[in-house]
């Protein structure tokens, strides 16, 4: 038996998306907290503290995007034309955002308040639709043959919209406590405020989604609550409530870069949670990784340069997040 | 919606986005080896205009390079939202080339690019010459796995269908397929003289303001020898994929010719102008040379090219669009070498820089290249319908189960959102056409890299400067 390719696409995409959510996450957070720093100094050391790296962090979505045409075609045709609508959403609002991080410095006095709201609306569009996305494709994705089998507006249900204003509230936090790290004096205070109350709100979504799926879905509670999974799956509720604790702890602590990092752990957890619920599906409910896979021949070739380029990709990432640490304080732009 | 089918709609969607995205890439094309050469002639001259002209189309090519990413990012999800069936079908060859495309832009992105933006002072003149170089290099083998993937749609060949699905035998052979080589040529040089007629357009503009120095008069000298030396060339090999067309897919020159049947062994005429008809099956109102079309298609004086009645009705390509399309860019292309010589009669009369006729012609000229692109590509997308991969799938079958209602919604939105966001970009680049090239364009430059005012994270903000400059005049005025 050779080496199952298969899994290790699944592996390497699942780390892609990982990487991604993680720190798209938190830049779309800040376009999502823009409303609450009206000041334009303000804004501008907002923009500042993640104006070097966004980009960087968008090219995990193209690279998710790329490798699971490369190898899940299926997968990949089905998922986004069953999401048609949230997924073309979700690009316009990257578009808005991605273009506000630099015409908004180059506008015209009188004209940056226009790039200041496609910044918040591109950031809270991308984020609500990603999420409405998600929240349809845990749902489940009817599949007859090789093509997405479900209704058109399929998405437009309860649950999606509710994970979409989950998503939604999880970038916040992620931006909220990126600013606890990367700023000071009232505008840390302000983000300290902020973060308080979306930690409550966030364990709300996780405690509602972790109620309503095993509910609304057989498979995936005979995954969490059968012997001996339960054994198994049961540290991470229990890493969940830790964190949580540990977090808002944190911050009334005001500890600096603590609360960030517990957010990360806690997106983290969230994340393999999802992942124990739907493995080894790439298109849930039904067909798995190798059902959709691509041929051994497809998969071992995009694979032999996805192995040398992604490290590549990591190293460079690492660095430049290492070059732009600390605070950032008005007046000091990288602008 | 609008009476057009969802699979129409998806069509004009692709279209639109696309023709939007290839303006960028081919700009980034043509201006990261202009820029190595730049960069070449100031090493070996050390003469100061080669590198003011390098600093100031660094910073065009940076702003374009920015927006080439982002509508990218749209194509990348696009073959699955909208073409899903295409996907699922030929995911297995056209995944594993696109993400090889994906990878090395990032790669090079992640690489080189910030060195090249920010990292003259930072690294050193031949260290910094060869990330321009490597960047050049980038975008080169970016366009090959891109074009390997289009090229194998139109000619596919080394694979076999299994399970309704295509599986790759033979890499080398779905690579380097029999139009592959043509169509990689033939762009690579298109985006070239696209370049080169920017950046010619830019200097007349300038020239014919009175703004006169060094460094214009050398962007304007540098793109006319292109144009003389490389647009007869780009004929030629022009010439040479239209033979490899007719080998393989014989009924879309039928279609660009507007040949509907041969009659008796005469050799096949060429249509200048007239009005294909695809219900009357015939051209009208046609002017034509009589065996000029043999000459050209065939090389002999009697060849017969075949005709489109000789295919099914469904089969046929929609001839009075690609028939007008080609002929307007081998009209530009004309045109260019028409330019081309006329320039080197005035470089030999000592009027190049002078002669306002002539001046105002090359900046009208300015975005002749991209148009050229874009009719070029209109042609040999349209000519494969009704298939998307030749042969083996007809686009009817490609296209996702959307409705026509979420189509349209989604086409008004990508017009409404690309217009608005492009447009700005694009006037973001001709303000700083107008700016430059001034004197010590060079010694302006801020340095860059982490921690410094400028990071070469990102590629949009290398233009900042003179754009703050600009905002500045626009506040005075």
């Amino acid at each position: 038996m050779g080496v199952d390719t298969s899994l290790i696409w699944a592996v390497l995409i699942l780390f892609g998306v990982m990487m991604y959510v993680v720190m798209d996450g938190f830049d779309l957070g800040l376009g999502i907290l823009y409303p609450f720093f009206p000041g334009k100094s303000e804004r501008d050391v907002i923009m500042n503290t993640v104006a070097p790296v966004w980009d960087g962090n968008e090219t995990w979505l193209v690279l998710g995007g790329a490798g699971l045409l490369a190898a899940f075609p299926l997968a990949y045709s089905v998922i986004l034309s069953a999401l048609y609508l949230p997924l073309i959403f979700m690009l316009i609002g990257l578009i808005f955002r991605g273009v506000a991080f630099e015409f908004r410095f180059k506008a015209l006095e009188r004209e940056r308040h226009f790039w200041d709201k496609a910044f918040i609306g591109g950031s809270v569009a991308a984020a609500f639709f990603q999420g409405v996305a998600l929240g349809a494709y845990v749902e489940g994705l009817p599949v007859a043959n090789g093509a997405y089998a479900g209704a058109a507006l399929g998405w437009l249900a309860p649950f999606p919209i509710f994970t979409g204003l989950g998503l939604v509230a999880t970038y916040a936090l992620l931006g909220s406590t990126w600013l606890i790290m990367r700023t000071a004096g009232e505008m840390q205070a302000h983000a300290y405020r902020i973060t308080r109350r979306l930690v409550w709100l966030l364990l709300l979504f996780i405690a509602a989604v972790s109620a309503w799926t095993p509910l609304s879905d057989a498979q995936i509670a005979a995954r969490w609550f059968t012997l001996p999974n339960l054994f198994w799956f049961a540290p991470v509720p229990l890493l969940v409530v830790l964190t949580a604790v540990l977090l808002l702890r944190a911050v009334a602590r005001k500890r600096d870069a603590a609360p960030f990092v517990y957010t990360l752990v806690l997106v983290f957890l969230g994340y393999s949670g999802l992942g124990i619920s739907l493995w080894p599906n790439v298109i849930p409910p039904a067909v798995s990784i190798w059902d959709a896979a691509s041929p051994p021949q497809s998969q071992g070739f995009a694979l032999v340069g996805a192995l040398l380029i992604v490290p590549v990709i990591l190293m460079y990432t690492i660095w430049s997040y290492y070059v732009f640490r600390g605070k950032v304080r008005h007046g000091e732009g990288y602008h | 919606m609008f009476g057009l089918s969802a699979l129409q709609l998806a069509r004009m969607q692709f279209g639109f986005t696309i023709c939007f995205h290839i303006i960028f890439p081919a700009i980034t094309i043509g201006l990261a080896s202009y820029l190595t050469v730049l960069e070449a002639c100031w090493l070996k001259t050390r003469r100061e205009h080669y590198l003011d002209l390098y600093h100031f189309w660094s910073k065009v090519f940076a702003v374009n390079f920015g927006m080439g990413v982002v509508s990218g990012i749209v194509m990348a999800y696009q073959f699955g939202t909208n073409w899903s069936g295409f996907s699922r079908f030929a995911g297995g060859i056209t995944g594993p080339l696109l993400a090889y495309e994906v990878l090395t832009a990032f790669f090079l992105e992640a690489g080189f690019l910030g060195v090249m933006l920010f990292g003259l002072n930072s690294v050193g003149p031949v260290l910094h010459f060869l990330s321009t170089a490597l960047v050049a290099l980038g975008t080169l083998i970016s366009t090959t796995w891109i074009l390997a993937s289009n090229s194998w749609m139109q000619t596919p060949q080394g694979f076999e269908i299994l399970n309704g699905r295509v599986v790759p035998t033979d890499w080398f052979k779905v690579i380097f397929n029999p139009s592959f080589p043509y169509r990689l040529t033939h762009m690579t040089i298109a985006a070239y003289l696209a370049t080169a007629l920017m950046v010619s357009s830019a200097a007349a503009w300038h020239l014919l303001r009175g703004n006169d120095n060094r460094a214009i008069r050398k962007m304007l000298s540098m793109a006319m020898w292109m144009l003389l030396i490389v647009a007869p060339i780009q004929a030629v090999v022009g010439d040479m994929h239209g033979l490899n067309t007719l080998k393989y897919q014989p009924a879309k020159i039928a279609a660009i010719e507007g040949h509907w049947e041969n009659e008796g062994n005469d050799g096949t005429p060429l249509i200048l102008f007239g009005l294909p008809d695809m219900q009357r099956e015939e051209t009208r109102y046609k002017v034509e040379v009589p065996h000029l079309g043999s000459v050209i298609l065939t090389h002999t004086w009697d060849g017969q090219i075949p005709g489109l009645k000789q295919f099914p009705p469904q089969d046929r390509p929609f001839s009075p669009v690609v028939f007008w399309t080609f002929r307007v860019m081998v009209g530009l292309g004309l045109l260019m070498i028409a330019v081309g010589v006329w320039s080197a009669w005035l470089r030999w009369r000592g009027t190049l820089w002078s002669n306002r006729l002539f001046l105002r012609c090359v900046t009208c000229m300015g975005p002749a290249g991209l148009f050229a692109i874009l009719a070029g590509w209109i042609t040999t997308e349209m000519g494969r319908q009704p298939w998307v991969v030749y042969g083996i799938l007809r686009t009817a079958d490609a296209v996702s189960p959307h409705d026509a209602g979420q189509v349209g919604l989604t086409l008004i939105v990508f017009v409404l959102v690309y217009v608005a966001v492009f447009g700005t970009g694009i006037a973001y680049l001709l303000r700083i056409l107008r700016k430059g090239p001034h004197d010590d364009e060079g010694l302006a430059v801020e340095t860059g890299g982490p921690g410094l005012p400028q990071q070469p994270m990102r590629p949009l903000s290398a233009a900042h400067k003179s754009d703050r400059d600009d905002a500045a005049d626009d506040e005075r005025s």
